[in-house]
């Protein structure tokens, strides 16, 4: 069984200030980490070929210190990486981001053999738009299944998977035919530790970079900023509100004097939450 | 400061100044669009607050408002048509198909790419819902136009495109994005971030069918199974009218009952700052927040929350928040109505008292009757 995941590398946003006086990034210094969603669809690429046999590749775009990404990816298990690099690719938005993806796949696909199954995580915390995992399987006509919960079978002979999905209401359990794109939902495994020889090859093997061309990129003009039909035209910060809350200071009996300001606040609270506390 | 990269007034490559030049095959393109999201028969909420939004933006470009409404034949597809005109539709979209019983990605997109392909819509809003997302990315990737997500702003500039606000780094900031020379315009929302329309009961007016053109051979995918999930088990907190949440300053899971029981006392839905949901202290679907729901309650009172953006976009649509905080510093006093400097773990419990007395004897007269009296 031969599965892609693509993985991308963000910064750890937690760790993102803004500063307040100029209303400007503070990104220097913050550390990039593995999309943690992504994480998620790596563990169930690698379950799947440590049960079936074959290869893991993991791609990312991105630039070329996204390589440290890999080399992590490398480490937990995964037999190839793959960096997709270039100029040119830089300013996408997530329409030019799954077509520089799904060229690369497909190149993947002529140089490694075909991808069974396609990964890619939930949704990324920088981006966060769970767009480019329906994206890249519509590229490439492959069938897709998100908020993947639970993989329950693979039929390599028959080319058929079976797994549950997260819908709205409820669970979904779908069959669909290889080669299937899968988005995985978050907490449905835990990414594996990775073994010794894993550390030392991921330390030792070189990462394969592809550019445009190399990937097999045909119509440039589909790519980065100029293949993006999305402007970002303008960043701000939220707007503070004018006025700071009303302090409750009370010595005694802080709770009363707290109830009466809320219902001095907004008077028919007090009639609605009676009729809440009543039917609850 | 050293470390600080400048955002660029001009975002990257000087795309604040980007020009629309709409191609001319695109100019055909007009109206507003909001798809109706049902599944299995029960309309999610968020297609009424989007076709409340989507009426303000066709009423600024003087263009119709459609629903438009994908599922199987019958009552429950008509009948969400029906309802769409009491929400604002001028005009409903109907697809009607047997093999649109549960939601496929295939079946759908071809649904509405085919709508979208022939009647021509400018705009084009989903819910950002687990369908609206799976349904949105492939629509977009098939129609080749730009799709913004999770927006938590919609509006129309001087030019007549759709200005689509949304968080970025992680929140930290807000962006505005714009399909210039694209269309349709896409975006998806939140549940809860648009307010939700006052329902107007209305005459059907124009409801326009179009055959789907699939057969279920056609579908490579089959549903073999839906389970729904249990009703206990579903929190309401994006609907709840009265929220209680409680963050690290609660210190521990047993702490964390305290919140649950002062919501219990008020007949509130409980909720939490994402730092409990990764410690396992409380299900993620109780995290209020930017990763989370969006809650619009009439009283929303947060205990042991900093307030930070992430959490503070999730509850900005909160007619009055009341905060519970050590340190009054803290970010949350910025943006609540009320606020108390005290020790959460003391307050809250005298506070449910308190509410509880309160109900026993001034107001709730007819829950005195119900309970028999006051309690201590
Ligand atoms: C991409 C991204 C997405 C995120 N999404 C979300 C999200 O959806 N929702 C969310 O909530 N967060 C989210 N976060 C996390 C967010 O940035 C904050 O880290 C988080 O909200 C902080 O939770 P907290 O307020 O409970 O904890 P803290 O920030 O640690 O605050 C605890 C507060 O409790 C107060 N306190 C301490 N002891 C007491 C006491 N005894 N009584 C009363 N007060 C006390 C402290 O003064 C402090 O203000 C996200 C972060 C990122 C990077
Ligand atoms: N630049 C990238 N390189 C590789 N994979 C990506 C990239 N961007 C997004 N992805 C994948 O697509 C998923 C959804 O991303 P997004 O649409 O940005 O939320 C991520 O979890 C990744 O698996």
């Amino acid at each position: 069984m031969h599965t892609v995941v693509c993985i991308k590398q963000v910064p750890d946003s937690a760790q993102i200030r803004v500063h307040p006086v100029t209303n400007t990034i503070m990104r220097q210094g913050v550390p990039t980490i593995i999309n943690p969603y992504d994480l998620f669809a790596l563990e169930a690429a690698l379950e799947l070929r440590d049960k079936f046999g074959g290869e893991t590749t993991v791609l990312t775009m991105g630039p070329p210190s996204a390589e440290d990404s890999l080399r992590k990816a490398l480490t937990f298990g995964a037999d190839r990486a793959i960096l997709l690099t270039d100029r040119c690719f830089a300013g996408a938005d997530t329409l030019a981001t799954t077509y520089a993806l799904a060229t690369a796949i497909r190149k993947i696909g002529k140089e490694y053999g075909p991808p069974d199954l396609i990964f890619t995580g939930k949704q990324t915390i920088d981006g966060d738009t769970a767009q480019v995992g329906p994206g890249i399987a519509k590229r490439l006509n492959a069938m897709q299944l998100t908020y993947v919960s639970k993989i329950q079978t693979v039929d390599l002979a028959a080319r058929t998977i079976e797994a549950e999905r997260r819908s709205e209401g409820g669970v979904q359990v779908l069959r669909t035919r290889l080669p299937c794109l899968i988005t995985m939902l978050e907490a449905t495994n835990q990414i594996r530790r990775g073994a010794m020889r894993d550390a030392l090859r991921a330390a030792r093997s070189p990462i394969e970079k592809w550019n445009a061309h190399n990937a097999g990129v045909e119509d440039i003009s589909k790519c980065g900023l100029k293949g993006s039909p999305t402007v970002v035209k303008r960043v701000f910060a939220p707007s503070a509100r004018a006025q700071k809350a009303v302090l409750v200071e009370a010595a005694e009996q802080p709770e009363r004097a707290l109830i009466d300001e809320i219902f001095r606040h907004q008077p028919k609270l007090e009639a609605e939450l009676a009729a809440s506390a009543r039917d609850s | 400061m050293t470390n600080v990269t400048k955002v660029p007034a001009t975002p990257a490559q000087g795309r604040a100044s980007a020009k629309k030049e709409l191609p001319e095959h695109f100019k055909a393109y007009r109206h507003v669009w909001v798809f109706v999201e049902q599944e299995r028969g029960k309309v999610h909420p968020v297609s009424w607050e989007l076709l409340g939004e989507g009426r303000k933006l066709a009423d600024k470009l003087k263009v119709d408002l459609a629903a438009v409404v994908v599922g199987t034949e019958g009552e429950a597809t008509f009948g969400a048509a029906v309802e769409s005109f009491c929400y604002g539709a001028d005009l409903v979209y109907v697809v009607a198909d047997p093999v649109l019983a549960d939601y496929r990605n295939e079946s759908y997109t071809k649904a509405l790419t085919d709508l979208v392909n022939t009647y021509k819509p400018e705009i084009l809003l989903l819910g950002a819902t687990t369908l609206g997302r799976d349904l949105a990315g492939s629509a977009a990737t098939t129609l080749l136009t730009g799709l913004t997500a999770d927006c938590t702003e919609l509006d129309v500039d001087a030019d007549g495109s759709l200005a689509a606000t949304r968080p970025t780094f992680g929140g930290s900031l807000l962006c505005t994005i714009f399909t210039l020379n694209y269309r349709p315009q896409m975006a998806t929302v939140r549940p809860r971030v648009m307010a939700m329309p006052k329902r107007v009961s209305r005459d059907p007016g124009r409801i326009i069918v179009h055959p789907l053109g699939l057969v279920e051979d056609d579908i490579v995918t089959k549903v073999l199974s839906f389970v729904p999930d249990r009703e206990s088990a579903k929190s309401n907190l994006a609907y709840a009218d009265f929220v209680v949440a409680g963050g690290l300053g609660l210190g521990s899971p047993e702490n964390f009952q305290l919140v649950c029981h002062l919501a219990a006392a008020l007949g509130a839905d409980y909720g939490c700052s994402r730092p409990l949901v990764q410690k396992g202290w409380v299900s993620s679907d109780r995290q209020i927040g930017q990763t989370g729901r969006t809650i619009r309650p009439k009283l929303y009172i947060a205990a042991g929350i900093s307030g930070a953006i992430q959490h503070r976009v999730g509850v900005e649509g909160a007619d009055l928040i009341v905060a519970i905080n050590t340190d009054k510093n803290a970010p949350i006093f910025d943006f609540a109505q009320i606020g108390i400097v005290a020790d959460a773990i003391g307050l809250l419990p005298t506070l449910t008292a308190a509410f509880r007395r309160r109900r026993g004897t001034r107001a709730f007269p007819s829950a005195r009757l119900a309970e028999g009296g006051a309690r201590p």
